[in-house]
């Protein structure tokens, strides 16, 4: 059995395309504006940045398709409740304390842990895929003069167009930082390993056990 | 082993097959619904394509948001434009009574209105919200003549697709399909916030549509040309936005 599946394997790296996508694009565009506000309007500032938004919204649909496909075989492959969902003595207090310092102390992981995922990593995991995705896919909406047209509380429930824009950029600082640490986990479990695992299947050790 | 690996490809070929006919099928009806944008072809077209289509079906009657008088801009924001050509300062200095509106094309009786006589037929208000694709906002309320009024007045004949429609500064110009003319909001504005429309905002004539980004409201409007063909326009991209890398539907 491999430790990712093709499915799982295949939506990751067309995400993580996607991402990078954005997050360049997103760049490019937040600086012909580098100001942020709060409710309706925000006018402080008076480029030339089309194509970033053309490729950001390429991207955009990319990984919505790519999210959904990924969710909806998630809950029918029953991966969300098998490989993510904390079992309920996790949600200990002491069982979080002593992941938390495992962590600190940068331990690597053993080799149970490279079958499965810790209760932290499982909380971010489903944090990632459940809050800041959806978020971040709901606040790029809500700029839309034509989506809010059609969607009126997609954008007034965020308190204003501006508001909206500002959320759209600090949700992708938070996914920036996942992503930051996802990389440092990666090369502190052993980068090799966690990248065979994702583009082939399996790691080395699995192969030798 | 064989068999299974042939039941595979047969599978493969009948899903194949699926697909492209799937494919076929949604391009023959997407054209035939005006759901395929003018800029379609090319490297981003695919996503422009999906934005444009999933748009047209979710949007084609809502409007877009007003607000209270209390959230209204001050000031409205204007930004730079190019210093006016000498054709515009003459038309200021006299208080734009020479301004000129010319509607061509698809037809019946093609015809050239002042903004006086603009200024005759029913009037529409509207506090609505300019985001620039920049980034930056603000509310204002506008002023003006819905654009079916004037496509009314001239007689649109029933092939039109797009109204292509120009400003007085060269090589600025756009176009909408017929969904967005006659939509109820799209103006042709010349006031704002109550007095005329100041010159920074576009002053005296603009196109607004408030359901897409500011660079669809073309300032300093001059002419409109009703057309069922966008190809013969420009490099027929649909306007000059494309031709410098930005989407020609900007509903975002």
């Amino acid at each position: 059995m491999p430790r990712h599946s093709a499915l799982v394997r295949v939506t990751h790296w067309i995400t993580t395309l996607c991402f990078f996508a954005l997050l360049v694009t997103g760049f490019e565009i937040v600086i012909s504006h580098p100001r942020f506000y709060w409710g309706e309007t925000g006018n402080v500032l008076p480029d030339q940045n089309g194509w970033s938004r053309y490729l950001h919204f390429q991207a955009a649909w990319a990984l919505v398709l790519t999210g959904l496909l990924y969710v909806a075989a998630g809950i029918a492959t029953r991966h969300f409740r098998r490989n993510l969902v904390p079992a309920k003595r996790d949600f200990s207090l002491g069982a979080l304390a002593a992941v938390i310092a495992s962590h600190l102390r940068l331990r690597r992981p053993d080799q149970r842990e490279a079958w499965s995922y810790n209760p932290l990593q499982r909380l971010t995991y489903l944090l990632v895929i459940f809050i800041l995705f959806p978020l971040i896919i709901w606040t790029g909406l809500a700029m839309s003069p034509a989506f809010v047209s059609a969607v009126p509380a997609a954008v007034t429930t965020l308190g204003g167009q501006q508001s909206a824009r500002t959320i759209h950029f600090f949700v992708t600082l938070v996914l920036l930082l996942f992503l930051l640490i996802h990389l440092a986990m990666i090369c502190l479990a052993g980068f090799r390993n966690r990248m065979r695992a994702m583009i082939i299947g399996r790691g080395e050790s699995q192969e030798h056990l | 082993m064989s068999n299974i690996s042939r039941r595979k490809l047969v599978k493969a070929g009948i899903a194949t097959a699926a697909g492209a006919s799937g494919l076929g099928v949604a391009g023959y009806l997407a054209k035939k619904y005006g759901l395929i944008p003018p800029d379609h072809a090319g490297i981003y077209g695919p996503g422009e394509t999906l934005t444009y289509a999933a748009q047209r079906l979710l949007t084609r009657h809502s409007l877009a948001r007003e607000f209270p008088r209390s959230l209204i801009s001050n000031p409205p924001f204007a930004n730079a434009t190019a210093p006016p050509s000498d054709e515009f300062k003459r038309l200021q200095a006299g208080g734009f009574a020479d301004w000129r509106l010319t509607v061509d094309g698809m037809v019946a009786r093609p015809a050239s209105f002042s903004i006086a006589e603009l200024r005759r037929y029913p009037s529409r208000s509207q506090i609505t919200h300019l985001a620039c694709e920049e980034g930056w906002s603000y509310i204002a309320e506008w002023t003006g003549v819905p654009l079916t009024h004037v496509l009314d007045a001239v007689g649109t004949r029933p092939q039109a697709k797009y109204v292509v429609y120009r400003s007085i500064e060269p090589d600025w110009w756009d176009s909408i399909d017929m969904g967005d003319a006659l939509h109820p909001q799209t103006l042709v504005t010349y006031g704002m916030n109550g007095g005329e429309l100041p010159v920074g905002n576009g002053g005296p004539l603009r196109m607004r549509l408030p359901r897409q980004l500011g660079y669809k409201s073309v300032k300093y409007l001059t002419r409109l040309t009703v057309t069922d063909d966008l190809r013969r326009f420009g490099k027929g991209l649909g306007s000059a936005s494309p031709e410098g890398g930005y989407a020609w539907y900007a509903g975002i």
